[in-house]
């Protein structure tokens, strides 16, 4: 837990969250603090509503109650834009990036609002040097210098989370959050997008959704468990692993998936 | 109140004849997600399929063989057309459609010529079915209220009552389970799109003797069918019922009475201005509701969009 | 800061000057003069054009194509970056195109200063209606954006008949150009001085228009066009892009709509149709609306086609209809997308060796399509001539339409034709891949 000591109001405070689609409520009261520099991982088993938490605290989705504060304010009515615009900057579960555009148009185009360019049309971005340097210098952290010019939608599925990511952090967002980076990978995969992860979003604060604990083992300073649209365990990685509910909720998704 | 009736029966026709066009298209749209630009050019191809045939074997068989011509067409259109155009999206999609418009039009003008068709009522309807306050109503608008009525019946029964219609209904908005569940989703795709254009063909066969069967029949109403579906709401099949209707109410009213603008603003306490002659405004001053008539229904739809921009009768996901 | 730094190297000549021992700093220098190259050629192609075709009538070819381009670009403004699909783009070229003939008949106004600002005004009327529209219509892209365009420009042409102060009416409005002030002692009264000034305006509209792709916003619309949702996690709203967008749009058309003014004089309800929102988009595909230069392409191709055609048949919106909606199915890139598959061959060398299939099947092909034609246009003859008017001239031949010899003979060519179309396919196919392969064996 570093950089927890700040006194300031912590980079996500959720509290009696609640969403029901038609008479199925999907998340059934969350509250959830998460502070500034914190590494968090929400985990759960598949169905326990963590892309639904994802895309309310994203206002993709409006909550039938409850509120989301990023850094103390309300994000309730906001559109993604303006929640962005706040410091709050996310990846998608299905890869999203803009497939036509180069890779490091892709990477130019996350950089231009947080650079100050809005919507301005007096500015050349090709005569932008920092703007230039900027994107290469992302491409060199996520490995994909090499990809540069290419389409981004001839890369590989890997390299395309990989350039999600980057697109995500580019815009230089305090809070990052990421929905199952490492969804469908294979495990060489997915421990080179963990590292990255790792490299990317030093000293910023990172709200991870995934599926598989182990995955986030390693990185997360804190991890969530969430069942049936229920935090049942939060709390340290080794006190969450050991958690007698954890243990049961996992165990008994896993023998009905056997059935 | 005699004359309310008599505009109260042609509106009906006039709404009813749409909503055989914009049924159709609904259905369309709903299925594949693409406006399809060319429906009225289908209307237009009944109407001239059915003059074709009249001349040989007459109406009755003009109204029934036109139509099915029509379908087969269409079902052709979406096989070897959008079907093909739709790997490259929407937008394509609604090119094509656009440019198949464009197309039939001048194929029409190929072979029929520019002017106008003989194409008339059959002698067996052009009576007069009753009058009110000595306005007579021809029998034949009563035909055309009977034929679309009996159509919609037919639609509603065929898509809520039997198997075929569940299939349909269930693939339009779960087409990979349907397919999962091991129905020929793109023949039944296929199947709804020869309907729709066929209902299309039974309006252009039934409205070519009255409105005319000339090249430009297709753009008139075009237009005003895409209108009354974004009016009821893309997608929604009793959306496009009311509106059309109300279209087609609109529409005759505004025509058979002459208000003017100036009557409606001097109404609302506004007061003509001494030198109309001179005033920029004068042509809004001296607007009546007949020379409106016709763009009415796309200031509806303007001020719809804005005000709710899902329709009369859409679901909201945007 | 950053801005400061950005402003600094605006004037261009700062790239070349940076340190030129990094590499990827010099490449671009060299693509900087290599972007500059077409704009020079297209400026001098526009002054050349008129010392090669001299005939009046060549000038208003040329002049209505270079309207074309200004439109068609602006066009691919919505439909290429940004994604939005128009059917009433006309009016914002029309309304310009009435507000410059109302300053040209407002008279002391119009003397007060010269004729090659009023498309600036023209520019800006059309901006502002596009103002109006977009502030409602840029809500969504996709198929309501497309309905609303076309409700507008019907409602918008509809009000040409009712609202005659502004529209004229059925016979439009019309104006003198000469009353201006004059522009260095031009007046505008030949042909030719209206041509420069119709030049000046297609090259300043089009590098503006080049320059808008490469801004901040400019780059958005295509982000925006390609994933709306993922442009506003990145801070941007997608209807605001939108909105900038279809504002900038306005305007080019309105200019467009300027220029049409001044070379004709006359603008009438047709200039705002839904006919021609519908040709614009026309043209625009053809040409091909993935790249910049696709609009170009096709406001030329399709005005020269269009004057070529129509002198020789009647059918010529038939054979647009056709070669559009084939466009639309095989070739959804348009001439541009076409041209633009051949650059890999010619970047490895191999290009030539494409010459001889293309010629054996496109040849073939070409002769197949002029039999079906040649079929087309007998057919016509046969349904739509007069009475007892049998002879008919095609492909300078006359000949009797209603006897069986010419349709044989049309029928063995067009079969013959494609047959040997078909034969020689294999081939070009082969060589198509063999020289593409050799691409993706050197990269």
């Amino acid at each position: 837990m570093n950089a927890m000591t700040s006194t300031d109001a912590p980079a996500l405070d959720i509290s009696g969250l609640r969403k029901s689609f038609g008479k199925a409520e999907i998340i059934r009261g969350i509250d959830l603090s998460i502070g500034k520099g914190e590494r968090h991982a929400v985990i759960g088993p598949n169905g326990a509503g963590k892309s639904t938490l994802f895309n309310l605290i994203t206002a993709r989705f409006a909550p039938t109650s409850g509120t989301v504060k990023l850094h103390g304010k309300d994000l309730a009515g906001l559109q993604p834009f303006q929640i962005n615009r706040m410091g709050l900057s996310r990846s998608f579960q299905i890869t999203n990036i803009f497939p036509a555009m180069s890779v490091f148009e892709n990477v130019r185009c996350a950089l231009l609002w947080s650079h100050g360019y809005k919507y301005s049309f007096w500015n050349m971005v090709g005569r932008s040097r920092d703007l230039t340097e900027g994107a290469d210098r992302i491409l060199e952290q996520i490995n994909l210098t090499s990809r540069r010019d290419l389409p981004a939608g001839v890369l590989s599925y890997a390299e395309q989370r990989a350039l999600e990511i980057g697109i995500t952090i580019a815009g230089g967002a305090d809070v990052i959050m990421l929905d199952e980076p490492t969804a469908g990978m294979s495990h060489s995969e997915t421990d080179y997008i963990m590292d990255l992860i790792r490299t990317v979003t030093v000293g910023k604060t990172l709200i991870m959704v995934e599926h598989d604990m182990g995955v986030v083992f390693g990185l997360a300073d804190r991890i969530s468990v969430l069942v049936y649209g229920e935090i049942i365990a939060t709390g340290k990685p080794e006190e969450v692993r050991g958690d007698a509910r954890v243990q049961e909720a996992y165990l008994g998704a896993a023998l009905e998936a056997e059935h | 109140m005699e004359l309310i009736l008599v505009n109260v029966i042609d509106g009906l026709v006039t709404g009813l004849l749409l909503f055989m066009l914009s049924a159709g298209l609904t259905l369309i749209f709903s299925m594949m997600g693409v406006l399809n630009f060319a429906h009225a050019s289908f209307y237009m191809l009944g109407a001239y399929f059915a003059y074709q045939i009249s001349l040989a074997l007459g109406f009755w068989m003009g109204l029934l063989l036109a139509p099915l011509i029509v379908g087969v067409l269409g079902a052709g259109v979406e096989r070897y057309g959008l079907r093909r155009v739709h790997q490259y999206g929407h937008v394509p999609e609604l090119i094509f459609t656009f440019g198949l418009a464009l197309l039939i039009e001048e194929l029409v003008q190929f072979i029929w010529g520019k002017n106008q068709m003989p194409y008339d009522i059959p002698d067996i309807l052009n009576f007069t079915a009753f009058s009110i306050a000595g306005n007579s109503i021809p029998a034949y608008k009563i035909f055309m209220i009977f034929i679309s009525v009996a159509i919609f019946i037919g639609l509603l029964y065929i898509l809520t009552r039997t198997r075929v219609g569940m299939i349909i209904q269930a693939a339009l908005s779960y087409p990979r389970t349907v397919e999962a569940l091991g129905h020929n989703v793109p023949l039944i795709f296929m199947g709804v799109f020869g309907v729709g254009t066929a209902l299309a063909g039974v309006a252009g066969v039934i409205a070519g003797p009255v409105l005319g069967t000339f090249p430009g029949m297709a753009f008139v109403l075009g237009s005003i069918v895409f209108v009354t579906i974004v009016i009821g709401g893309l997608g929604s099949l009793w959306g496009a019922l009311v509106a059309s209707l109300l279209i087609g109410w609109l529409t005759t009213f505004a025509k058979s009475y002459n208000i003017e603008m100036s009557n409606i603003l001097n109404g609302i306490g506004i007061v003509t201005p001494s030198n109309l002659e001179d005033n920029i405004f004068r042509d809004l001053w001296t607007v009546t509701s007949p020379q409106i008539a016709d763009i009415l229904p796309y200031i509806l739809m303007v001020l719809i969009l804005i005000f709710r921009p899902a329709g009369l009768f859409g679901k909201r996901h945007t | 800061m950053s801005d400061l730094k950005h402003t600094d190297i605006e004037d261009g000549t700062e790239q070349i000057t940076t340190d030129p021992t990094d590499a990827r700093e010099k490449m671009r220098a060299g693509s900087m003069t290599y972007t500059l190259m077409p704009w020079i050629v297209g400026a001098v192609l526009l002054v050349i054009m008129p010392f090669i075709f001299t005939s009046n009538s060549a000038l208003t070819i040329m002049n209505q194509m270079w309207i074309t381009v200004v439109f068609a670009l602006s066009y691919n403004m919505l439909l290429g970056q940004g994604g939005m699909l128009s059917f009433g783009h006309a009016v914002y070229a029309g309304v310009g195109g009435f507000a410059a003939m109302h300053i040209m008949n407002a008279s002391d106004f119009f003397a007060s200063f010269p004729l090659p600002v009023l498309p600036l005004f023209a520019g800006l009327f059309g901006m502002g209606l596009a103002l109006i529209v977009g502030s409602f219509s840029t809500r969504n892209a996709g198929t309501v954006f497309a309905m609303i365009s076309l409700g507008v420009g019907e409602l918008i042409a509809a009000c040409s008949v009712i609202i005659v102060a502004f529209f004229g009416g059925e016979e439009g409005i019309s104006g003198d150009r000469t009353y201006a002030m004059p522009f260095f002692g031009n007046e505008f009264l030949q042909q030719i001085d209206v041509y420069y000034l119709t030049s000046f305006w297609v090259l300043l509209s089009a590098v503006l228009m080049y320059l808008w792709s490469r801004t901040p916003v400019g780059r958005m619309a295509n982000a925006v066009r390609d994933n709306p949702e993922r442009a506003e996690f990145l801070g941007y709203s997608a209807r605001w892009v939108r909105f900038y967008s279809f504002v900038a749009s306005g305007f080019f058309a309105g200019i467009a709509g300027g220029l049409f003014a001044i070379n004709y004089e006359i603008l009438t309800e047709e200039n705002l149709n839904t006919a021609s929102s519908g040709v614009i988009l026309l043209v625009t595909f053809l040409g091909g609306v993935g790249f910049f230069f696709g609009p170009i392409i096709g406001a030329v191709v399709f005005t020269l086609v269009q004057t070529v055609l129509s002198l020789q048949t009647e059918l010529w919106a038939f054979y647009a209809g056709v070669l559009f909606l084939a466009t639309v199915m095989f070739f959804p890139g348009g001439l541009a997308g076409l041209i633009m598959m051949h650059v890999p061959a010619f970047k490895t060398g191999r290009a030539g060796t494409l010459v001889m299939p293309y010629i054996k099947t496109l040849l073939p092909a070409a002769v197949g399509v002029l039999a079906v034609s040649a079929l087309v246009e007998m057919t016509f003859h046969v349904r739509h001539a007069a009475t007892g008017d049998y002879d008919m001239t095609l492909f300078w031949t006359t000949f009797n339409s209603h006897s069986l010899l010419p349709w044989i003979i049309a029928i063995a060519v067009a079969v013959l034709a494609f047959w040997i179309t078909r034969r020689n396919m294999p081939e070009l196919r082969a060589a198509w891949a063999t020289a593409n392969t050799a691409r993706e064996g050197t990269v």
